[in-house]
């Protein structure tokens, strides 16, 4: 069979892989100061304002399956083509681990569906070790990313409220909406505890702030990714403003497997695979930027090895796909008898909570772990959809019927159906989200004996929590319990304990994995300096959370947005300078 | 040829942009609701939002047939029996709920053996019982035994497994007519419109004993107020 690789003669001056978060923000800033973009994406396009692709507004009933997550993890109207699991592109794990890797491959990545928690690292989250000994601190503080966090929220867009708390700084903030009916009672019963319960950090424009989105008009939609753009996509936000510009060219359905890289060592463009035809190309370019997600990105580095480069690009510290770390999270959940019988208004609201708890003890000594978490609610009259309504014998026996009587739990006709009724609306749950510890022994490596179907080798995951996680969890589930408790909740499910690790959820299930190109100033020590750009190989970058030497209890999509805006515009100036 | 161009045609997909440049919800925005395809509205609003390879799927598996026309019949029993019409709505039949079960056991396949046998299990439950199948059974037979598997707490050991069919039974049926276009109107779901939410009403607040406090109240952002382009000048993040 003849083969051939399919090259291009034209050099580009910035090849840029992936369009999520990182990506979309790498080239908005570059389109913009003009640099020849080529813009890699190995899912197709998107967006949401195209009918064919648009899910929002869609009734349950408009699908087979009701919203069922047979083929979207999170439910056919969830904006998401991929999930946990994906056709011909496993991945695999070692040791006993359990992980679990979303993946998005669209344009926009999983920025299409996200949960718009937008959440800057406050001071102490750049510098945990000096305050726990734990880990190691970032090269770079709150005072060096705030000028670019600071403009993210201008640019896209984020409702709060200034708190004037010290690890949870202000920011430019659209006014948050009012709080939902269950919100009220999580504040009036969280605020008796000690608890801030202040409104939630989202990038939903509750106001317009340009002339090309429209303001939120309170679907509750936001993952299903909104027609009018009035949330914060990279796909419609970030890279279709990039597009307008005559400097750039998307490739879609290109699958890249490899950084290629010159004589002298440095990065002169990538090979990938074109997904509608299977066959090999080539780009050319002055300069690489990886923002294929952090583990995505870990992997085509470890896989672009080379006499010169025997580990793998930009990998000589051997820390590439290092210090993996995810997001700690465990749930709890109650009905509520005092929300029965509710009255009926439309309460969909933003995609997303109101309100929420940030960590709140920072100044607490011995909690017997070492760092803290957010907590995150949900409840509500939401629109139904398929699972409403199951269940209904662990519900219905729990609490008097509208006679006053207790029920025998399950039944049939008319009685059954006024219960699903009487609980619409009476469940609140929450979860936490928290600060995990790097560690140099959680990793993701090149599984040797397995090949995707582009015959791209995969990642294999090693991964362990430590006690201070499974200690952060069983803390989470006691407040949990105290809270629903004062609400006058009933819980559903037991409490999970110590054989559960107290609900805590394998790595990779919080979707926040970063940490596996992490930056620092000692380059045995890290992949990439201060400003994303790799120790080893002047002219790449990486500018998805793989930077990341720690994730703070914050969702991390705020941090990479910014840290990329940083990164490009830090590249802007070597480039003028002539030093890349 | 410029291969990088034929690429670039190639991938790139050209799509329109739709935002809307709105004033305020009034006009433009409820127009826009009411341009919005709703299923039912039009037999071809069944598109929503598949991908290639889920449309595909959904294609395959609608042209299969899963229970033959007796386990219909007794299915449609069973789901009127448990969703039976009731002064607020229609039943599970009217809300087709036996054709969404007859999907969901094709897209979930881990459901067929616990249906077809749990249907199977009240036939030959009545056959011992009332020397007749479920379906020709009376009214009043029936009920016996959906009575006697109905209530997992107090199931007789002998009927254990024939609760747990109608357990996984009921799910499917609540579910199906819940999320139907008669179900989501019983339940009183308000929202997937364009709206502007301004907060709980006040009496529904009241009859919580919860109120806004002056900050919620001074802070949240006003309905009128949606539609103006923010405007930093005068705002100050540390203060
Ligand atoms: C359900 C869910 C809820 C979330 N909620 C929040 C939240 O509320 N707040 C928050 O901060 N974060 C949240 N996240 C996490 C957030 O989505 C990610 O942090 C963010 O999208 C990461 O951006 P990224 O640019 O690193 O990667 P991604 O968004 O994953 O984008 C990577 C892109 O690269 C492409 N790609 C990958 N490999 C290749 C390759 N080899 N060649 C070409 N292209 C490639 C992918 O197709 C994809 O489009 C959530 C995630 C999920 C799934
Ligand atoms: S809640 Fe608002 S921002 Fe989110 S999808 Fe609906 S209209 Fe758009």
């Amino acid at each position: 069979m003849s083969f051939q690789i399919k090259k291009t003669s034209k050099v580009y001056d910035v090849c840029i892989v992936g369009s999520g978060a990182g990506g979309g923000m790498a080239a908005k800033v570059l389109a913009e100061a003009g640099f020849s973009i080529a813009l890699m994406e190995a899912g197709p396009n998107f967006d949401p304002a195209n009918p064919e692709q648009q899910t929002q507004f869609k009734w349950p009933y408009e699908s087979p399956r009701r919203g069922a997550g047979t083929t979207r993890a999170f439910g056919d109207f969830d904006m998401a083509y991929g999930g946990w699991d994906i056709d011909g592109e496993p991945y695999t794990t070692k040791d006993g681990t359990k992980f679990d890797w979303f993946r998005s491959r669209m344009l926009g990545g999983r920025t299409n569906h996200w949960g718009r928690i937008s959440l800057r690292f406050g001071p102490l989250d750049f510098k945990r070790k000096d305050h726990d000994g734990k880990g190691d601190n970032w090269p770079i503080g709150y005072e060096d990313v705030k000028p670019y966090y600071d403009k993210v929220d201008k640019l896209i867009g984020v409702f709060g409220t200034k708190e004037n708390l010290p690890n949870e700084p202000n920011g430019f903030f659209l006014p948050p909406p009012k709080p939902r009916l269950h919100e009220m009672y999580l504040k009036k019963h969280g605020e008796k505890m000690g608890l801030p319960v202040i409104p939630a950090r989202l990038s939903i424009l509750t106001k317009r702030i340009d002339n090309r989105r429209g303001a939120c008009f309170y679907c509750s939609q936001c993952s299903r990714s909104c027609s009018i753009y009035g949330d914060f996509s990279s796909s419609s936000v970030l890279v279709k403003p990039a597009l307008e510009y005559e400097n750039i060219d998307l490739y879609v359905n290109a699958m890249v497997r490899e950084v290629l890289t010159d004589e002298s060592g440095k990065a002169s463009g990538v090979a990938f695979v074109n997904k509608a035809d299977m066959k090999d190309y080539e780009i050319k370019a002055k300069v690489v930027i990886l923002a294929a997600s952090a583990c995505g990105s870990a992997r085509i580095l470890l896989n672009s090895k080379s006499s010169k480069y025997p580990n793998g690009l930009a990998n000589s510290s051997g820390v590439v796909g290092r210090y993996l770390h995810d997001s700690t999270g465990s749930s709890r959940m109650a009905l509520i008898p005092s929300l029965m019988d509710r009255k009926r208004y439309n309460e969909d609201g933003v995609g997303g909570m109101h309100l929420y708890v940030p960590w709140w003890q920072n100044d607490t000594k011995n909690l017997g772990f070492s760092r803290g978490y957010h907590i995150e609610f949900w409840g509500g009259m939401g629109m139904p959809s398929y699972g409403t309504g199951m269940g209904m014998e662990h519900l219905n026996g729990l609490v008097p019927g509208a006679d006053g009587q207790m029920k025998r739990a399950g039944g049939f006709g008319a009685g059954l159906k006024n219960d699903v009724r009487r609980f619409y609306g009476a469940t609140v749950g929450m979860s936490g989200r928290g600060e995990s510890i790097p560690q140099f022994n959680n990793y993701c490596e090149i599984d040797p004996n397995v090949v995707d179907k582009f015959g791209i080798p995969v990642l294999r995951f090693h991964y362990k929590w430590t006690d201070d996680e499974v200690k952060q969890a069983k803390h989470m589930q006691d407040t949990f319990e105290e809270l629903l408790t004062n609400m006058g909740g009933i819980f559903l499910g037991d409490k999970p304990g110590a054989d559960t690790d107290y609900g805590l959820e394998a790595p990779g299930r919080i979707i926040h994995e970063v940490g596996t190109t992490r930056m620092g100033d000692d380059p045995k020590t890290s992949v990439v300096n201060r400003f994303n750009q790799a120790h080893d190989v002047p002219n790449l970058f990486v500018v998805d959370g793989g930077p990341f030497v720690s994730q703070a209890d914050k969702n991390p999509t705020w941090t990479i947005l910014a840290l990329a805006w940083r990164a490009s515009d830090y590249l802007i100036d070597e480039m003028k300078k002539m030093n890349i | 040829m410029d291969r990088r161009k034929s690429l670039k045609a190639m991938f790139a997909g050209t799509v329109t942009s739709g935002f809307m440049f709105t004033s305020c919800l009034t006009d433009t925005e409820k127009s826009a609701e009411t341009t919005t395809p709703v299923a039912g509205d039009s037999e071809e609003a069944s598109g929503y939002g598949r991908t290639p390879e889920e449309a595909a799927r959904d294609k395959d598996l609608m042209s299969t047939t899963f229970f033959n026309e007796h386990e219909m019949i007794t299915l449609a029993i069973v789901a009127d029996i448990i969703i039976p019409a009731d002064e607020t709505s229609g039943s599970a039949t009217d809300a087709k709920v036996p054709e969404f079960i007859e999907f969901i056991v094709k897209d979930m396949p881990h459901y067929q053996t616990p249906v077809r046998g749990g249907l199977r299990w009240l036939d030959y439950e009545s056959k011992k019982r009332f020397s007749t199948e479920f379906k020709e059974a009376s009214e009043e037979q029936r009920l016996e035994i959906i009575e006697d598997i109905a209530y997992p707490e107090e199931v007789k050991p002998e009927l254990e497994q024939g609760a747990r069919s109608f357990a996984t039974i009921r799910n499917l049926v609540c579910t199906g007519f819940f999320t139907s276009e008669i179900g989501i109107k019983d339940i009183g779901y308000m929202g997937n419109v364009p709206n502007v939410w301004d907060g709980v009403p006040d009496d529904v607040l009241k009859a919580h004993g919860v109120a806004y406090d002056e900050r919620i109240l001074s802070e949240s952002i006003k309905p009128e107020e949606r539609n103006e382009v923010a405007n930093w000048d005068n705002y100050n993040p540390e203060g």
